[in-house]
């Protein structure tokens, strides 16, 4: 039942992965299986049109309009869908928020589950076993690997995404922040600190190079 | 008992090496194909994401352990499109045999995913809660234990989300999701058995040999047939 099998059929494709790739595409193109403009839409839309960009600006709102903050942590999911950032890999959303007391930080031990509608396609790191096998179980070093290092009064909570449903963590606003925009705010507000590896950049930072 | 993709808690994997800030989406133009390939497929409806989790996960230890990522994807699909019979492994080898120009239409080919209707099909997604019989066993609070040994109760060797290094740890309810698909049956065509899902906060301390710090916390999100109440002391 598990279909375990010492010949896997990928065995008989050619094992550079590129030409791998290219071969596959190209076998099911000729059986009308697959459009390659379709294939071009969908590596269009997550390299150009979806990515951190839509989580910055939550947070940015978030931290501007206390009720759509707290409507966001109640229950996401109505929130994000009117914002238009619901699909795929983000059907079931939860906004966990950063405070003093307590640190949140998001992995998928299992594969690589990710909120893409708010967040894109994971980068490298998030996909690593490093990252995956030592989240859970140290992830005060591995927020060292960062270059990040939280204070002894302040818990860590690990969300491990082992079904469909996906984390955002919420940063805590920077000082300094006072008074700016919300285009301003999303600015400072990272890919990584929305997983939980980063904080969220101040002012004199200068911003996040987006 | 479980295999590699399991791996929370693993020693020796070394450094995060975090990406540069303007480091792109996909790191070369296979990577972006290849997550392409396998999205489009899916649209064939011939699995569903729990039959792709455990196909990537079923690769043998040696090429799960020596493919990059979007290889053990793309491994994992070729794989399951002669499993499921949209290809052939003679379809595979002889990939290289006709003309570019040359076709012949598959019988799914009414299925494929046309480059207009993709932005419909990703904002549309693919919900996982369902209406479920299985009444919520578990509120907010509860004290319950995981499953021991772990490992899926449904296949031997077969897909299940609970890692082995939660099961027959001590936790408590936090959030209670609804109802989700169970993907230890959905992964194998045992249909998709809703039941209740929930996040459960696990002590650090009850979880590792060394937890970093005594107020550190893991959380999942388990199925109920994963847990059983906490016996009282």
């Amino acid at each position: 039942m598990p279909h375990d099998h010492s010949d896997h059929p990928h065995a008989v494709l050619p094992s550079d992965p590129a030409l791998r790739v290219k071969a596959l595409e190209t076998i099911l193109t000729r059986k009308g299986l697959i459009d390659p403009a379709a294939l071009d839409e969908i590596i269009d839309t997550y390299q150009n049109k979806i990515g951190p960009q839509n989580g910055a600006r939550v947070v940015a709102r978030a931290w501007s309009d206390p009720a759509f903050k707290a409507a966001l942590l109640a229950d996401a999911d109505p929130v994000l869908a009117e914002l238009g950032f619901y699909g795929r890999q983000g059907e079931h959303m939860v906004v966990v928020e950063n405070t003093p007391e307590q640190h949140n930080m998001v992995v998928c031990t299992l594969c690589s589950c990710y909120p893409w509608p708010l967040l894109g396609i994971p980068p490298g790191w998030y996909k690593s076993d490093a990252y995956r096998a030592r989240a859970v179980r140290e992830p005060r070093k591995v927020l060292a690997d960062f270059g990040m290092t939280l204070p002894a009064e302040t818990a860590v909570r690990v969300w491990d995404s082992t079904a469909e449903v996906r984390y955002l963590v919420l940063p805590m606003r920077p000082e300094g922040s006072e008074g700016l925009d919300e285009d301003a705010l999303a600015a400072l507000v990272s890919r990584d600190s929305m997983i939980g590896t980063a904080l969220a950049s101040t002012p004199d930072d200068g911003g996040y190079p987006s | 008992m479980s295999r590699l993709h399991d791996m929370g808690g693993r020693f020796g994997d070394g450094a995060v090496v975090p990406d540069a800030p303007d480091a792109p989406v996909f790191a070369t133009d296979w990577h972006a194909r290849a997550l392409a390939v396998t999205l489009a497929c899916g649209a064939l409806g011939k699995w569903n994401i729990d039959v792709s989790r455990h196909a990537r996960e079923r690769l043998s230890p040696k090429d799960y352990t020596r493919y990059t990522y979007y290889e053990k994807w793309i491994s994992a699909l070729a794989d399951l499109l002669v499993e499921t019979g949209v290809l052939t492994r003679k379809d595979l080898q002889g990939q290289g045999e006709m003309g570019l120009g040359e076709k012949e239409l598959h019988a799914l080919a009414s299925k494929a995913l046309k480059a207009e209707a993709v932005a419909a099909v990703l904002a549309k997604g693919g919900p996982a809660n369902r209406d479920s019989t299985i009444a919520a066993g578990f509120a907010p609070g509860d004290r319950v234990k995981t499953r021991h040994p772990g490992g899926s109760a449904l296949v031997n060797g077969g897909h299940t989300r609970l890692p082995d290094y939660a099961a027959g740890a001590s936790g408590e309810i936090l959030l209670q999701h609804g109802a989700h698909v169970l993907p230890d049956s959905n992964a194998h065509g045992l249909g998709e058995a809703p039941e209740p899902l929930y996040a459960v906060a696990f002590k650090a301390s009850e979880l590792w040999a060394h937890p970093e710090h005594p107020n550190d916390e893991v959380v999942l999100d388990l199925w109920q047939s994963y847990l059983e109440p906490e016996a009282q002391e």
